[in-house]
């Protein structure tokens, strides 16, 4: 009793929230007026037809977009209250605290032990390597299929591998969030069911935000759904959002029912 | 009637086919003939070169060496007692007392005998040489010419051997060696490389992964390029004005030393590995950019994912991953300035000198300064020479890049097999 009425107030905490965000290229409005929470270990799927601006969304969760010279954000995101785009907030700290997982699986071309305790180290990580490296790849559910072979390049491992390492890399260096754009988009159903048990699996540990085109895979992994849709100028924004199941079996707008039945996108 | 098909009548398909082979063998041909033509040339240049190396000579001594020896046609044949009875008797006096206060006759080598002899009492002197293909066709009218000169004999003589290698300048095209050049050519290259690749890599690394993309960063860009095609003796007025003349308290070493130990005044081993430096840094700069250029984006963002800053993705992944790439560039950039001339002739570099250089504040000479030089003289032996010190050129252009290659393969197959 005590034990679910905990995992509910829990399951509420706010990690992450958009307040009215508005994303920019140059001149291109990619995204306007998004606000909308994101729950501690819950998973928030991001879906929409292309150019939505989902992965531009996801991206300013952990400052990526500011690898790209152009983009400019308006409003704020706050990590546990607090605005990433601050002044005081340095980006590379940001990133440790939100790590992320792209689309294409993209290990180091390093050896796998050295793809996990890489980040571990630049992060200053004290502890035991070993120790590390083992519970990530568990963690991951790749250390039986890896543990042979530490020493071994990681280009080496299939996409459904490298991918699971990536994921790995990511829980190596302790985030509160993981980020993911699309993370099985590249691999095969096999590979992609074994990424969506793991992410159910990471949420006990982790706040797991997720862009994905399956609406399959949404509604199997996902607590919370936004829906993006674009408008006729391009730009991105938030037709919808609310528990997963509710989305998918109770849209509120038609635009959102037409699009998870598959009508266009 | 003939059959049609969904891709048209058999006869359009026919002639369609026979016009595409037809263009695709006229283009072939023309590769396959470039390619050839491209090949001979390079065969006639090596042909030719080492035509020059190797083949018969003339010579004629002044006095022969059987009239000290008898029996002996050359002092090489001569004995340890012979070499030195014949050093302290027949010099003159004077060469006879320089000689002994350099260094006294009993602890010289026989070959610095030889050499004394040769110089100062054989003199042999060379009337005509031949290339290898005229050695083998035309004996007999070099026999012909031998008999003509009186005292004349013929020898065949490999121009290229360990001893021109190892001696130094001599005004004796039989005596000569590139020795001086060869260390000349290794220090500059040596300076060239420690400054240039630093700075190209660094400003590669800038302009690359640093660099907004704005106006100004654009001209930088586009006068990189521009420069990269400077014709080089322009580089050699600008080390002349820069580095010769108006760092000259830096590159003579007065400043550093507090002296300047020779007459180089600025024009030393420095300021040539520093114009060359200029020289290569475009080059260097763009190379790498393009092998920085090649790394994807993902493995970029794979770092910032994992918190690493900018320098810690630059540092431990886009270089580590792109540095094959970054030393190919180098080599042929390196390649390039062990060949220049015209820059180290406008700074200065000096065309006879006999004294090896010891440090980057020494006057020097390089193998392409010795060759131009060699080839410009009338007489047919320096032909010879040249020839002979383009051979080595060659060869010390193909081991430095065959050892360059060599641990860059290295590098590669560790980063694949790790």
């Amino acid at each position: 009793m005590n034990d679910t009425e905990n995992s509910e107030k829990r399951a509420h905490r706010t990690v992450l929230e958009l307040d009215d965000v508005n994303i920019y290229y140059g001149n291109f409005h990619a995204v306007k007026d998004i606000s909308f929470p994101m729950y501690e270990h819950n998973v928030t799927a991001f879906i929409g037809p292309s150019g939505c601006g989902k992965s531009t969304v996801l991206r300013s969760l952990n400052r990526m977009n500011d690898m790209i010279p152009s983009s400019r954000i308006e409003g704020s995101v706050l990590f546990d209250g607090e605005n990433l785009y601050g002044d005081q907030v340095d980006p590379v700290l940001v990133r440790r605290q939100i790590g992320m997982v792209f689309q294409k699986p993209n290990p180091f071309p390093k050896t796998i032990y050295e793809n996990i305790a890489w980040g571990a180290r630049i992060n200053g990580y004290k502890g035991d390597y070993d120790e590390l490296v083992e519970k990530s790849l568990t963690q991951a559910a790749l250390w039986d299929e890896v543990k042979d072979k530490l020493k071994q390049n990681a280009l080496r491992l299939s996409g459904g591998q490298q991918q699971r390492l990536c994921i790995a890399r990511a829980v190596a260096i302790s985030p509160q969030v993981i980020l993911m754009d699309e993370p099985a988009s590249a691999l095969d159903p096999i590979a992609t069911g074994r990424i969506e048990e793991l992410i159910l699996e990471l949420k006990e540990h982790y706040s797991i935000i997720i862009v994905t085109h399956n609406m399959g895979q949404a509604s199997r992994v996902s607590d919370y759904t936004a829906f993006f849709m674009v408008d006729s100028n391009r730009t991105g924004y938030l037709q919808e959002y609310a528990e997963t199941e509710q989305l998918f079996l109770n849209p509120k707008h038609r635009k959102t029912e037409e699009y998870i039945s598959g009508k266009f996108g | 009637m003939r059959k049609t098909t969904l891709f048209g009548s058999q006869t359009e398909i026919e002639l369609a086919i026979k016009q595409r082979k037809q263009k695709g063998f006229v283009g072939q041909v023309i590769f396959i003939a470039a390619t050839i033509l491209a090949v001979l040339f390079l065969m006639l240049l090596l042909l030719s070169v080492l035509d020059s190396v190797f083949g018969y000579m003339v010579v004629r001594n002044e006095i022969e060496p059987s009239k000290f020896v008898p029996g002996t046609n050359f002092t090489q044949e001569f004995s340890r007692e012979d070499l030195e009875r014949v050093a302290e008797e027949h010099l003159s006096s004077g060469i006879l007392r320089r000689v002994i206060h350099e260094k006294p006759i009993s602890d010289r080598s026989d070959k610095d005998l030889i050499h004394i002899i040769d110089q100062y009492i054989i003199k042999p002197k060379v009337l005509r040489t031949w290339g290898l293909w005229d050695s083998v066709t035309k004996q007999e009218a070099i026999e012909a010419f031998v008999q003509e000169n009186e005292g004349a004999q013929m020898v065949f003589r490999s121009w290229i051997s360990p001893s021109f290698i190892t001696s130094d300048q001599s005004a004796d095209p039989l005596q000569a060696g590139i020795r001086t050049a060869l260390l000349g050519s290794l220090w500059i290259i040596l300076i060239t490389f420690l400054v240039a690749f630093p700075i190209g890599v660094g400003a590669a690394i800038y302009l690359e992964e640093y660099a907004q993309d704005n106006r100004l960063n654009r001209i930088l860009q586009l006068n990189i390029f521009n420069l990269s095609a400077v014709p080089s003796i322009i580089y050699g007025l600008l080390g002349l004005a820069v580095f010769v003349r108006a760092m000259e308290p830096i590159t003579s070493g007065s400043m550093l030393l507090g002296f300047s130990d020779n007459t180089a005044n600025g024009r030393t081993i420095l300021s040539g590995g520093l114009t060359l430096a200029l020289l290569v840094l475009p080059i260097i700069i763009i190379n790498t950019q393009e092998a920085l250029k090649a790394i994807p984006d993902s493995l970029r963002m794979s770092a910032f994912g994992v918190g690493a800053t900018k320098w810690q993705t630059i540092w431990y992944h886009v270089l580590p991953a792109s540095i094959d790439r970054i030393l190919t560039g180098t080599i042929l950039a390196l390649s390039r300035a062990l060949g220049e001339t015209a820059p180290l002739v406008v700074i200065g570099a000096s065309t006879f000198i006999s004294v090896d250089p010891t440090g980057i504040f020494s006057k020097f000479t390089t193998l392409p300064i010795q060759i131009y030089q060699w080839s410009a003289r009338p007489q047919g032996a320096y032909r010879n020479i040249a020839a002979a010190a383009i051979v080595s050129l060659l060869i010390l252009l193909l081991v430095m890049n065959s050892a360059a290659i060599h641990m860059r393969n290295k590098i590669t197959k560790k980063k694949r097999l790790l």
